[in-house]
């Protein structure tokens, strides 16, 4: 877009026009990064063995999940303990949907993730009646009462839980089978990966997409500063609903293709606390909370941090709360918003940057 | 007969949970802060008080009576070392900083204490029961509940009668004019923060004694706390009270009508309570 008049003063602009933009040279060339990336990824059944795919299925899931909850928090200034719920209850839809209606695994999971964006909107009713902090404790209340409910349910084994039935008996197996030459369990693998593949990249690039929309950039007028937003007519509990549903659906991808990989499913891990949301916060606060980059930074720092020290047990645990304590004090920012601000780098850029002149 | 019977030991029941809530509610009321650590804060109260015990050979009451000063300090440093560099910002750090120390502290009591269950052991005291008017009341409730009401009685006394609670209600009230008069919303806040690890002393010592605990249990307490205030209002402290007893009996009801239901029937009547009313029955103001 171009505009004549000098936006600061209302007068003409006295020498050639101006012009708006978002994109960068920078941020073209990490989209061209990005897509080559994404390729590799895509072809990554071809040269990687079945621990590395199991370990990239995780980073997948946890990247997508991060980026949620940074939309949440990061964007429309929803604190959220409570995402766990909805991880859940995806990962359960989707067991009830296989076992007890006999749909197709892959199938099931958009089931349960229309279910579950369904769902969070009477969620969202209750749980929007309080805000701030009260809305974070009253997200991690409701998560315990999806936990309790499931634990309740006799139909997918109660407390106990369950097991997924004919696991291999998935769109796409039998193909993957032969094309890679590889037994069903394997090639049931390779399809969740890309299934955590489609959801990784498909939720970074929706998130993307929304914060460089016009609701984007009411979202980023709330996170700056919710009285002034409102004065220019940004319709806040409505533009903050819709990011708790957009949420809501990532985080039943998410837990539907988990626990698609799992095999099996108890309320105590479907709606785990530390799993879906202590190390997802942790995450997206040392990536970088409210960048897009910082969820995909966070996740690569917490699978490597894992793989090194997670045979330490609790201490390790306590190893990450301190480091997330000391992060929030220190440099709330995490590493890719300090790198951001020191650099003025940015590979997905939202804000928009006045050019004088075509050249931009 | 039983219905009766079940309220009872509901109201009963709900003095615990004011207990756990009164330390919650003091915080909230004075600094805005919702410190998600507390219920493993009063956890960690109970082991501390039962290593006290075993290590020096004397009765809980009186390890209660050490743990306290103790207590005072921890909840006083962390004010002022941690917390109090998190209160000018937004909502987000002071959720997450105390998000943290929730894990730092479950993880250190399972590597202190091991994941084993534990319990304060008072002796025949515990099982001792009066019965009134048939109904048969446990001595140990029956306290913890008459704790309850005491603590908030005093800690209301102190707001309302002392000249640190008018130092307190005027920090509540603005953390930045009280420094046109003089005060330290700083040091305010750690005395606030001391007097509620107070508050999660006695909190912890009923806790110990009434039932078996694990370093996992801290985030039911807080949720118990919790509720209780936001059901009986943001920053009062009475309503609090209110607000255990309200949660204590409906997961008495709950139980009553299955053992599994006890603890989501207290889930969905306070969710019900914050449909009808968000700010609680008995809000401030």
């Amino acid at each position: 877009m171009s505009v004549s008049d000098n936006l600061l003063t209302g007068q003409p602009a006295a020498r050639g026009n101006y012009s708006v933009a978002v994109t960068t040279r920078l941020s073209r060339l990490a989209m061209i990064g990005f897509g080559i990336i994404v390729l590799a990824l895509f072809l990554g059944p071809l040269y990687l063995g079945r621990p590395q795919i199991q370990d990239i299925i995780l980073i997948l899931l946890l990247v997508g999940l991060a980026q949620c909850w940074n939309l949440l928090a990061g964007y429309a200034g929803l604190i959220s303990v409570g995402q766990q719920a909805f991880v859940g209850l995806g990962a359960y839809t989707l067991y009830y949907c296989v076992n007890i209606v006999g749909l197709d695994p892959l199938v099931s999971v958009l089931v349960a993730a229309a279910f579950v964006a369904l769902l969070s909107i009477p969620v969202g009713l209750v749980v929007f009646r309080l805000q701030g902090a009260y809305f974070a404790v009253v997200t991690w209340v409701v998560a315990e009462i999806f936990r309790l409910l499931s634990a309740l349910w006799p139909t997918l084994g109660g407390g106990a839980g369950t097991s997924l039935q004919n696991p291999s008996n998935m769109i796409g197996v039998s193909l993957v089978a032969e094309l890679f030459d590889v037994r069903n369990a394997a090639a049931r693998e390779i399809v969740i990966y890309w299934g955590a593949l489609v959801v990784a990249v498909g939720i970074t690039l929706a998130a993307y997409y929304i914060l460089r929309s016009r609701f984007g950039l009411a979202l980023s007028a709330i996170k700056d500063g919710e009285v002034a937003a409102e004065s220019i007519g940004i319709d806040i509990t409505r533009t903050k609903f819709i990011v708790h549903i957009v949420a809501a659906l990532g985080a039943a991808l998410v837990g539907a293709l988990y626990f698609l990989q799992q095999g099996s499913i108890t309320p105590a891990a479907a709606f785990s606390l530390i799993d879906w949301t202590a190390y997802v916060i942790f995450i997206v606060i040392i990536g970088g909370l409210g960048t897009i980059e910082g969820p995909i930074v966070g996740a690569i720092v917490f699978v490597v941090l894992r793989s090194l020290f997670a045979s330490f047990g609790p201490w390790y645990l306590i190893f990450l709360g301190l480091l997330a304590i000391l992060i929030m004090l220190f440099a709330p920012k995490g590493i890719w918003g300090t790198l951001q601000e020191r650099y003025n780098i940015s590979l997905f850029p939202t804000r928009r940057r006045f050019y004088r002149g075509e050249d931009a | 007969m039983t219905f009766v019977n079940t309220i009872v030991q509901g109201i009963l029941l709900g003095g615990l949970y004011a207990l756990y809530a009164a330390g919650l509610s003091l915080i909230f009321g004075v600094m805005r802060l919702v410190n998600l650590a507390h219920g493993d804060f009063i956890v960690l109260g109970a082991y501390l008080i039962l290593a006290l015990a075993s290590s020096l050979f004397i009765p809980p009451i009186f390890a209660l009576l050490i743990a306290m000063p103790f207590l005072f300090a921890i909840g006083w440093g962390l004010q002022r070392v941690m917390l109090n560099r998190t209160i000018a910002e937004n909502l987000l750090v002071p959720l997450l900083v105390t998000f943290g120390l929730q894990i730092i502290i479950q993880n250190g009591l399972l590597e202190a204490f091991s994941a084993d269950s534990r319990r304060i052991s008072i002796g025949s005291i515990e099982t001792a029961s009066i019965e009134i008017a048939g109904i048969s009341l446990g001595l140990m409730p029956l306290l913890t509940f008459l704790a309850a009401v005491l603590v908030i009685g005093a800690l209301s006394a102190l707001f309302y009668m002392t000249a640190m609670g008018r130092k307190l209600r005027a920090t509540s009230d603005s953390a930045t004019f009280v420094q046109i008069v003089g005060i330290d919303p700083h040091k305010v806040f750690a005395i606030a923060m001391g007097i509620a690890f107070l508050v999660i002393a006695i909190a912890a010592f009923s806790m110990g004694v009434r039932s078996n605990f694990d370093p996992s249990v801290g985030p039911a307490r807080l949720l118990y706390a919790f509720e209780a205030v936001v059901i009986g209002g943001l920053g009062s402290l009475w309503g609090t009270l209110a607000g255990g007893i309200i949660l204590g009996v409906a997961q008495t009801i709950g139980a009553a009508i299955h053992p599994q239901y006890q603890i989501l029937a207290g889930h969905l009547v306070f969710l019900i309570i914050i449909l009808v009313r968000p700010r609680g029955l008995f809000p401030k103001q």
